[in-house]
């Protein structure tokens, strides 16, 4: 046994040893890849929380720019953010929403036409946002807003950049993101409660609006809240449709620019003349709007996992 | 026979009822159709306003198809304007390049180390790190990009550019991180469990059962992962514009400032007048990124189809 065990158990042992070593490099690899992108994570976010800290204080919060943007605060840049946000939403929801409960519950899905939709929210979510903000400029502001200019005999009103055509264009920018998580938590509803709606004899409708939207609710949120987080970060489909470098004053109608803080942020890094006056104001900026961001991120995971609980406990 | 007024009444208010019904899956088909057009509508402005360059004489004196790859510099706001794509093409492929360089191994090796061996309460963490990442306005990349990490790559590189394709190409592999880590785990993890256990169950060790059975099994949806990667950092704009320096230098040094397709049009429309030579060629700019991207995504789709196929057909 041994005479002839030997000359081959030598082999494999080497082959196993040689074996163990590549495996070992791999798995380390890959969980050393996995520790140097918490690490780089941990380093962005350190050094703008560990530099943008001291900057902000109420005044920052609440105060305007002052002497050429070197001193002062982000207010109207707060304030054109949240209402560029809102309107983007408005305009939004009703129709991903729509769109979702269309394509969950009344599309038949092999229809060329329910294909075609699918294929375009698909589609859109992967156009560059900078093509969005050629859109925004060749559609809404010089067909749509100087069709308006026109017919109403206005010398230049809608035709121009405005809080309301860079709110629409961002809307278009989010619109799979709500189409796409809207019917996900349309489809967390169970189907037997659909079905004994139904059956009561409620109409197609009647089961949207009292059984699965009410259902669907914390899932639709998700998606609302992710496309507010992206709203608020996105800068290139706002940079011709609305956003203004500054204003001394703050927007009061659909068709006036707005300071945005994203874009406040390009501007303070790139446009300043006095990079050492505005750092601190600059890093206290981007501060604020990567608490904005990750607080509307954490509360989309919170609620999608509590969904996806309720998935699982149902299953 | 005669129909009663209470059965009449009763069939009115059915036939109302109807008719709401109809009205109502009418507005939401509307509100699907919004998607369609929307994509439509892009498709025909961007191109429409770039139309001129191959339909307008006017135009075409001063920046027309063949202009764009005779002459070897972009230079717009010259004297003589100058609209050669190439520097801009090269700049893009160059940035891009970097980025996946960067991006692609440590997304996906982190991607197999989360799926294939981490316990569950490092995945518990690593995942919301990682949705973090994603999480980060490109902007505010390009702020740490042109702060923070050019100035830390310069001190190591020695390079003469601060602003060079090297930093911008590194912050937009850190922006296309998390979408290539996404789409690998969640491919990865798809694999039936049955894989792995027949691969266990012949002796093969953890790491042999992820790179001989798992990764090939996935490899579909690895590849789709790597496409939306380069998707998107082909059209993104805020990290490039703000990291990379802006100069259309012609050349394959990775420490030389670089002017990418989608930072161009960013930096420059902003001051050309409507309907100009340049305007059209701006939206020339962003027909291209349009095309480019979404060939990639289709193609991307199509793997991520083959990986169900492969997947369900076991």
């Amino acid at each position: 046994m041994t005479s002839i065990g030997l000359p081959v158990v030598a082999p494999i042992a080497r082959a196993r040893r040689r074996l163990d070593l590549a495996g070992r490099t791999f798995t380390a690899l890959s969980g050393f890849a996995s520790l140097l992108i918490v690490l780089m994570v941990a380093v962005i976010v350190g050094e703008i929380a560990w530099n943008g800290w001291a900057t902000v204080s109420w005044e920052f919060l609440a105060g305007a720019p002052r002497e050429g943007m070197t001193k002062g605060g982000i207010f109207p840049a707060i304030y054109g953010t949240v209402l560029l946000v809102v309107l983007m939403i408005v305009a939004l929801i009703p129709f991903g929403v729509g769109a979702a409960v269309w394509l969950h519950l009344y599309a038949r899905q092999d229809a060329w036409f329910t294909k075609a939709v699918r294929f375009a929210v698909h589609n859109l979510a992967g156009v560059p946002s900078i093509v969005f903000g050629l859109f925004g400029l060749g559609f809404f502001i010089q067909f749509v807003g100087r069709g308006m200019d026109r017919a109403m005999g206005l010398d230049v009103m809608w035709g121009q950049p405005a809080l309301l055509w860079a709110a629409l264009t961002l809307a278009l920018l989010n619109l799979p993101v709500v189409i796409v998580t809207t019917e996900e938590a349309l489809g967390t509803v169970a189907r037997e409660q659909r079905e004994a709606s139904l059956a009561l004899g409620a109409t197609r409708w009647q089961t949207v609006r009292h059984v699965l939207l009410p259902q669907a609710l914390p899932g639709m949120l998700t998606g609302a809240i992710l496309a507010v987080a992206r709203g608020a970060g996105e800068v290139a489909p706002i940079l011709f449709t609305g956003a203004a470098y500054y204003l001394p004053f703050l927007p009061k109608a659909p068709t006036d620019q707005f300071m945005e803080l994203g874009y406040h942020v390009f501007v303070l890094a790139t446009q300043s003349p006095d990079v050492d006056a505005t750092r601190p104001l600059l890093y206290g900026t981007v501060l604020v709007l990567l608490v904005l961001t990750f607080l509307l991120n954490l509360t989309a995971v919170l609620l999608r996992a509590r969904l996806r609980a309720r998935l699982l406990g149902k299953g | 026979m005669t129909v009663t007024p209470l059965t009449s009444r009763r069939n009115a208010a059915r036939a109302r009822l109807r008719a709401r019904e109809g009205v109502i899956e009418l507005l939401l088909r509307a509100c699907a159709f919004g998607a369609v057009a929307g994509l439509v509508l892009i498709v025909l402005f961007v191109f429409k306003e770039a139309w001129p360059i191959v339909a307008d004489p006017e135009v075409q004196k001063e920046s027309s198809l063949r202009g764009y790859f005779a002459t070897p510099l972009w230079q717009p706001v010259g004297a003589v304007p100058k609209y050669g794509l190439m520097p801009l093409l090269t700049g893009t492929l160059k940035v891009v390049l970097i980025a996946l360089v960067f991006a692609v191994p440590l997304a996906v090796l982190a991607a197999v180390y989360s799926a294939e061996f981490a316990p569950a309460r490092v995945r518990e963490t690593l995942k919301p790190v990682i949705e973090l990442l994603a999480g980060i306005p490109s902007v505010v990349m390009g702020f740490f990009a042109l702060m923070v990490l050019a100035s830390w790559l310069q001190a190591l590189t020695g390079a003469a550019m601060r602003l060079n394709a090297l930093t911008a190409g590194i912050a937009l592999g850190l922006g296309i991180l998390p979408t290539i880590f996404t789409v690998s785990e969640d491919a990865l993890r798809s694999v039936p469990r049955s894989f792995r256990e027949a691969s266990l169950g012949l002796g093969a060790t953890p790491w042999q059962t992820a790179w001989h059975v798992s990764l090939p099994a996935a490899s579909a949806g690895v590849a789709a992962g790597c496409l939306l990667g380069l998707a998107r950092a082909v059209g993104e704009t805020m990290i490039v514009l703000m990291a990379s320096g802006n100069a259309a230098i012609h050349s394959a040094s990775p420490f030389d400032s670089v002017r990418t397709l989608a930072a161009s049009i960013a930096a420059e429309l902003a001051e050309v007048v409507v309907g100009s030579p340049h305007y059209a060629t701006l939206f020339f700019l962003g027909a291209l990124l349009f095309s480019v991207t979404f060939v990639i995504n289709l193609v991307a789709g199509l793997f991520v189809g083959r990986l169900r196929k492969r997947l369900a057909g076991t």
